[in-house]
């Protein structure tokens, strides 16, 4: 199993899955230890992480597991109590004002002024990362163009929507051209269409090779977007890989088969035949069914239907399922990401 | 242009563009202080111990200075307000994850709260000239009165600075405001001369920095040039300096 379940205890979390990159890639961050606590409540408690170029990683986890903390302490706004981060070759600790050049940040609040004009943020963001005038403005018209405000660049933000605040956000944490992009919670609280119009701004930041890290809470945002996901609960690595490494990791799919007559005989006979053949993980008896763990592989299905007509068994259903995000969450973490997730 | 200009100049646009869009803001911190002209400017009080102030022949033109400090102390101590603001709702530490100088953002605020002191100073001067108070010193006195207010109203911001980056979140500073101007104007010789003050009284006076600021601008307004302003001066400096050691301190480690 290249995915790695990694208990509490262990001093170092797993790096990453090296098998599918090529060899020795040196991380473009890389935390150590994190742990922050806030009184007695550890927020996050011994995180490490390593985020490579070009990648869309997601830190995924339910409210209060300490993804906006592990944020804030690798984007420099909050001292770690142990544990070193080191992003785009400095030390968080010694270099903050170097790594702030290096990248954006788009926080989880609607942190926008409502008595400023979109435009006023974009030259204010513009002069803060010490752009050029002309170069600002540039940058300034590039960013809202992309966000879709340019006819409303020039009214308060008081007047905008939601959505338009987020996109706002967006535009200025863009306006220096970032190397690494830090997403909180890009969609929380957003319509559909809003959530499609960020989802594809990210996938066209990424396309231009830009670094991102975001955090979510939404199971389908974090399978589509993230190329990488690390699952966080109660400040603690649960997993980590690929949505779907993670996915394979609970043992495969599953194979549902439901004989027309439900005699149990039939369903042992079945059983014992299935139970034969390769890449059957393992089978169980559920509501009159056969339920089979199957690794992934195209030939699965023809083999086992050639079972079933060897044994001369007609089926009433078959039914294929890929394991969800939702049962990678709770196979890691004992619950649910949110009780409306059900 | 050097970095660090282009943030202090930046973040100071920032606050100008705020305040254009509410404007009356300047017009409430002057309402109080205008009152008291109005107040004693229409209803023609006379002081009744005037002799006991040189050059005081109406209570308005000794008023007026008090009026000055009062609202330097009013405008001061809302400083803080706004970046209690950006605190409270993110907007801070969203500037704060830009590569900037902490203090960039410090000195803007200080440079539009200054400004902005200075004006509604010199909209007091210009109102009281229309109840007849004209300045003893002239224009020369004026300029050093707008000097004075801003010195007091340095402090007085730094304060507010300080007490927004202690404070959980805005209710409780504006209680505290609430709870603390009022008893700095009466223990200050705004609205009687420290001669006229009970003992004890005068000498909690004499610790209030306003106190100074007052008779300065009063000594200006009344009678003219004299020496004890150097000793001003030094006391207004003294207090910036308290102030803005205190402040720093507390602002620097809420904006790491
Ligand atoms: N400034 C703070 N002071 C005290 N406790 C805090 C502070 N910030 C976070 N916490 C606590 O740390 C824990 C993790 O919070 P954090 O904001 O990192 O969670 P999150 O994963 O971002 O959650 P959400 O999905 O709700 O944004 C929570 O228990 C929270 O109450
Ligand atoms: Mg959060």
């Amino acid at each position: 199993m290249k995915t790695q379940n990694v208990s509490s205890t262990a001093p170092r979390a797993p790096t990453s899955d090296r098998s599918d990159r090529s060899g020795g890639v040196k991380p473009i961050i890389k935390a150590t230890g994190l742990v922050k606590r806030f009184g007695k409540t550890a927020a996050v408690d011994g995180l490490s992480l390593e985020m490579y170029e070009g990648e869309v990683f997601g830190l995924l986890g339910p409210n209060g597991a300490g993804k906006t903390t592990t944020m804030r302490m690798l984007i420099t706004l909050l001292a770690p109590d142990a544990g070193e981060i080191v992003v785009g070759g400095f030390r968080v600790r010694d270099d903050a004002e170097r790594v702030r050049n290096l990248i954006g940040y788009i926080p989880q609040e609607r942190a926008v002024d409502r008595a400023l004009t979109g435009r006023e943020h974009m030259a204010l963001f513009a002069d803060l990362y010490h752009l050029p005038k002309a170069e600002g403005e540039e940058r300034s018209a590039w960013a809202l163009h992309m966000v879709g405000l340019t006819d409303r660049a020039d009214e308060v933000v008081a007047n905008y929507s939601g959505g338009m605040k987020k996109r706002l956000e967006i535009a200025c944490g863009l306006i220096h051209r970032p190397k690494i992009l830090f997403l909180d919670e890009p969609t929380l609280g957003l319509d559909v269409e809003s959530r499609t119009v960020i989802w594809r701004h990210i996938r066209e930041l990424k396309a231009e090779g830009m670094t991102m890290v975001m955090s979510t809470n939404y199971l389908d945002e974090a399978d589509q977007l993230c190329d990488r996901l690390a699952i966080i609960d109660q400040g603690k690595l649960a997993a980590l890989g690929t949505p779907r490494q993670l996915k394979e990791s609970l043992q495969g799919d599953v194979l549902s088969l439901t004989p027309e007559n439900g005699d149990s005989s039939v369903r042992e006979r079945l059983t014992i035949a299935l139970k034969g053949l390769d890449d059957v993980v393992h089978v169980v008896h559920r509501d009159g069914a056969i339920e089979l763990r199957v690794t992934p592989s195209k030939t699965i299905l023809t083999r086992v239907l050639d079972v079933v007509n060897g044994q001369g068994v007609r089926l009433e259903a078959i039914q294929y399922t890929r394991p969800s995000l939702e049962k990678v969450f709770i196979h890691y973490t004992g619950h649910q990401i949110k009780d409306e997730w059900a | 242009m050097s970095p660090y200009m282009q943030e202090v100049i930046a973040m100071t646009r920032r606050w100008f563009q705020r305040f254009k869009r509410e404007p009356m803001s300047i017009i409430f911190g002057l309402t109080q202080p205008v009152l008291w002209l109005a107040l004693f400017g229409n209803s023609g009080v006379t002081f009744r111990n005037a002799g006991a102030i040189p050059g005081a022949s109406n209570y308005i033109a000794f008023m007026t200075g008090g009026v000055v400090v009062m609202t330097v102390l009013n405008s001061g101590l809302a400083g803080g307000i706004e970046m209690l603001f950006d605190k409270e709702n993110g907007f801070l530490e969203r500037l704060m994850a830009a590569p900037i100088k902490r203090s960039a953002l410090i000195i803007s605020r200080f440079l539009f709260v200054t400004a902005l002191t200075g004006v509604q100073a010199l909209m007091i001067l210009g109102m009281a000239f229309l109840f007849g108070v004209v300045p003893a010193t002239g224009w020369l006195g004026v300029g050093l009165i707008l000097v004075i207010g801003m010195m007091l109203g340095i402090g007085f911001t730094a304060i507010s600075m300080a007490l927004a980056f202690s404070m959980k979140g805005h209710g409780g500073f504006f209680a505290l405001l609430g709870f603390i101007t009022l008893p700095l104007i009466f223990m200050s010789s705004a609205l009687v001369p420290l001669q006229s003050m009970p003992g004890w009284l005068s000498v909690i006076a004499q610790l209030n920095p306003m106190t100074y600021a007052i008779d300065a601008v009063r000594g200006l307004i009344l009678s003219g040039w004299h020496i004890s302003l150097v000793k001003v001066l030094i006391v207004l400096a003294v207090f910036d300096a308290i102030c803005l050691t205190w402040s720093n301190r507390i602002l620097l480690r809420g904006m790491r």
